[in-house]
């Protein structure tokens, strides 16, 4: 029998599902090696059918979605969370910073709040249930998943990288924008990941693939602090994309009132 | 430089391509101002050099200036220069296919690399490329890919009028005269350009180039002209040998200073021209009949680096750095009987926080020994 693999959505844009949809030729050749049983955004529905992999993209981030997460994780042998929604929360957990909760948030945007049903929080799905592996990114890096896959299918465990943005740079030999240009990158406490797509393009990276093993963010946040950064600004440099993940959260709080 | 060198007018300054090209080297690399510093990519022809281009480096800063001269050379290097042609970033060493009666079979992925001159390189470069080679090169079992790169270089050394801050190669004995490890010397004035062969090979172009002897003067401007880029460095290493001052001070806590500062981000050993550590691993395509086993730069700045069955030696900062200066500056002398710092400055300059290893190692040596 094939290994059943299920990819389920929380709450996202979509993206990192799109990692499979766009992955075209690769997605045929991995229906051919697993039958894919759940994956609402591509066809199949059968949320709560047994599987050996589940994919989960999103964040936990309303009372449905706290309920649903541990259907997944019962129904599956392995869950692997996806993307910056699932590892960390995401973008929209920039809403935990509101100590006074979402409702006057609700009610200042929407006609009718009553029926908007949101979590003051959104977490990581880390924070729910137990997850056997994460792949950071926003969004993820689609290579990265279906390398993770195959080596389950070997029954190997996955190997993620987790060293630093910048030794992807220079492998690339992408010249680096931080020193020749004065531009706040986040590559040296950022994961390894995206491929340097940004220092690529001559920007700096804004840390979408979440803090690398041992990242040391004190130093660097002094450093952009010298590149003529406000606390704030470098506040907000961390408060973004995982603004949850340990490492960037507390060193954003240390920011976020001035110079610590 | 000696007697038999000889002198290319700048108007000429092709003719040393063609000559280059007439010796089979289809492919000439030479340093061109791009994204904001230099980097080596292809010559077409010289004017395609950096003229009156220099680069002003600082701890964690690069920037190119222009300046009325018409030299190509007036500048000190570039993030990169030989390491990434004879190790490269990330390559496949073998390939693995299993047939569908199970049978595995291996391909070898060695390339026979093109013949390449590369112009413009340093004396540290050189002192560092010779260094890769002791590494690389040594024993019974030389490294194949490196091999046959290295054999397809033809090196044209640049002698080095105008250091940068952050270059400290007087004081490793590396540079800056062009002095040994070049196919060809080269030294830049107003007027065009002295050469000196190196190797046999340098000898047959220059026999081919056909010039004129260079004037005493001009040998002795160029002499003056090394000197005062040799006195003009600030920066030094507390010694040459500092092996036994390092394994002293191993508690030292100048360690724990520099380890809070340091980002373990690892762009210091990518950076410098000596640093050889990669690793290895397989990807598996997805239909699981075929794998390529790579390998790549890595460095002692990430956890990987010193995984040990199931745990991390090295697991924080003040460790990794302690394992970067000691292993550069310390047991090189032990393994390839010198220091592994040639003096280029990268790993200041490339530093996104400016970590100095001459500041640091001068903080350290300054400490008293271990108890
Ligand atoms: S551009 Fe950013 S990621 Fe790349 S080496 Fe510089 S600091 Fe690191
Ligand atoms: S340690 Fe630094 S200065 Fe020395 S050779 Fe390496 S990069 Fe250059
Ligand atoms: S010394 Fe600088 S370049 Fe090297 S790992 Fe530390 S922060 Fe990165």
């Amino acid at each position: 029998m094939k290994p059943r693999v299920s990819v389920h959505k929380f709450s996202s844009c979509d993206g990192c599902q799109l990692a499979f949809i766009n992955a075209g030729p690769a997605l045929l050749e991995l229906a051919g090696l697993v039958d894919i049983v759940h994956f609402a955004e591509a066809g199949p529905m059968d949320p709560d059918a047994p599987v050996d992999i589940a994919f989960v993209e999103g964040s936990i981030s309303t009372q449905e979605e706290a309920v649903r997460i541990r259907r997944v994780r019962e129904s599956a042998r392995y869950l692997i969370s996806i993307g910056a929604c699932a590892t960390a929360g995401g973008l929209q957990a920039l809403r935990n910073f509101n100590a006074q909760g979402v409702d006057d948030w609700t009610r200042a945007i929407y006609a009718r709040p009553e029926f908007i049903e949101s979590l003051d929080k959104a977490s990581a799905i880390s924070d729910q249930v137990k997850v056997d592996l994460e792949l950071w990114g926003c969004p993820v890096n689609a290579q990265q998943v279906f390398t993770a896959i195959r080596r389950l299918l070997f029954g190997a465990l996955p190997f993620v990288d987790n060293e630093k943005v910048c030794q992807a740079c220079k492998r690339q030999g992408i010249v680096c924008v931080l020193v020749t240009r004065g531009t706040p990158c986040l590559g040296p406490v950022t994961r390894t990941g995206c491929g340097a797509i940004c220092p690529a393009f001559g920007r700096d990276c804004y840390g979408c693939f979440g803090p690398a093993e041992n990242p040391n963010t004190a130093p660097l946040s002094r450093r952009f602090q010298g590149l003529g950064l406000m606390p704030e600004d470098i506040a907000r440099r961390f408060h973004f994309i995982n603004s949850q993940a340990p490492g960037f959260l507390e060193e954003g709080r240390n920011w976020d009132q001035g110079t610590p | 430089m000696d007697e038999q060198t000889v002198f290319l007018p700048r108007a000429e300054a092709d003719r040393l391509l063609e000559a280059l090209r007439g010796a089979g080297f289809g492919r000439i690399l030479g340093p061109v101002a791009r994204e904001g510093t230099l980097l080596f990519q292809p010559l077409r022809r010289w004017d395609d050099l950096p003229a009156g281009v220099r680069d002003v480096q600082q701890p964690g800063r690069y920037r190119l200036q222009e300046q009325d001269t018409p030299r190509c050379f007036a500048w000190a290097n570039g993030p990169q220069a030989l390491k990434p042609l004879t190790f490269r970033p990330r390559e496949p060493i073998w390939r693995a296919q299993r047939s569908a009666d199970g049978q595995l079979s291996f391909q070898s992925t060695q390339e026979d690399p093109e013949p390449t001159a590369l112009i413009g390189l340093r004396a540290c470069d050189l002192a560092a490329l010779d260094l890769q080679e002791r590494h690389f090169m040594h024993g019974r079992f030389p490294d194949p890919w490196f091999r046959r790169r290295r054999e397809a270089l033809f090196l044209v050394g640049m002698s080095c009028a105008h250091p940068a801050q952050t270059c400290f190669c007087a004081s490793t004995g590396d540079g800056p005269a062009i002095s040994r490890g070049h196919d060809l010397g080269m030294a830049e004035l107003d007027e065009g350009y002295l050469l000196w062969a190196g190797t046999q090979a340098g000898k047959t172009l220059l026999e081919r180039l056909d010039l004129d002897a260079a004037t005493a003067a001009q040998r002795r401007t160029v002499e003056k002209e090394t000197h005062q880029a040799a006195m003009g460095q600030r920066r030094t290493l507390p010694g040459r040998h500092l092996k036994q001052g390092l394994y002293e001070r191993l508690q030292a806590g100048h360690w724990k200073d520099v380890g809070e500062r340091c980002l373990s981000c690892g762009n210091c050993t990518a950076v410098c021209p000596t640093c050889f550590c990669h690793m290895e691993m397989d990807e598996p395509a997805l239909g699981g009949d075929s794998s390529e086993h790579l390998r790549q730069w890595s460095s002692c700045f990430n956890a990987e680096h010193s995984f040990m069955g199931h745990f991390v030696v090295r697991s924080d900062t003040r460790l990794r750095y302690r394992q970067w200066l000691t292993h550069k500056l310390g047991s090189w002398h032990e393994q390839y009987g010198r220091s592994g710092c040639v003096g280029c400055g990268r790993c200041i300059t490339w530093c996104p926080v400016g970590i100095d290893i001459t500041a640091e190692a001068h903080a350290l040596l300054k400490e008293a020994p271990d108890a």
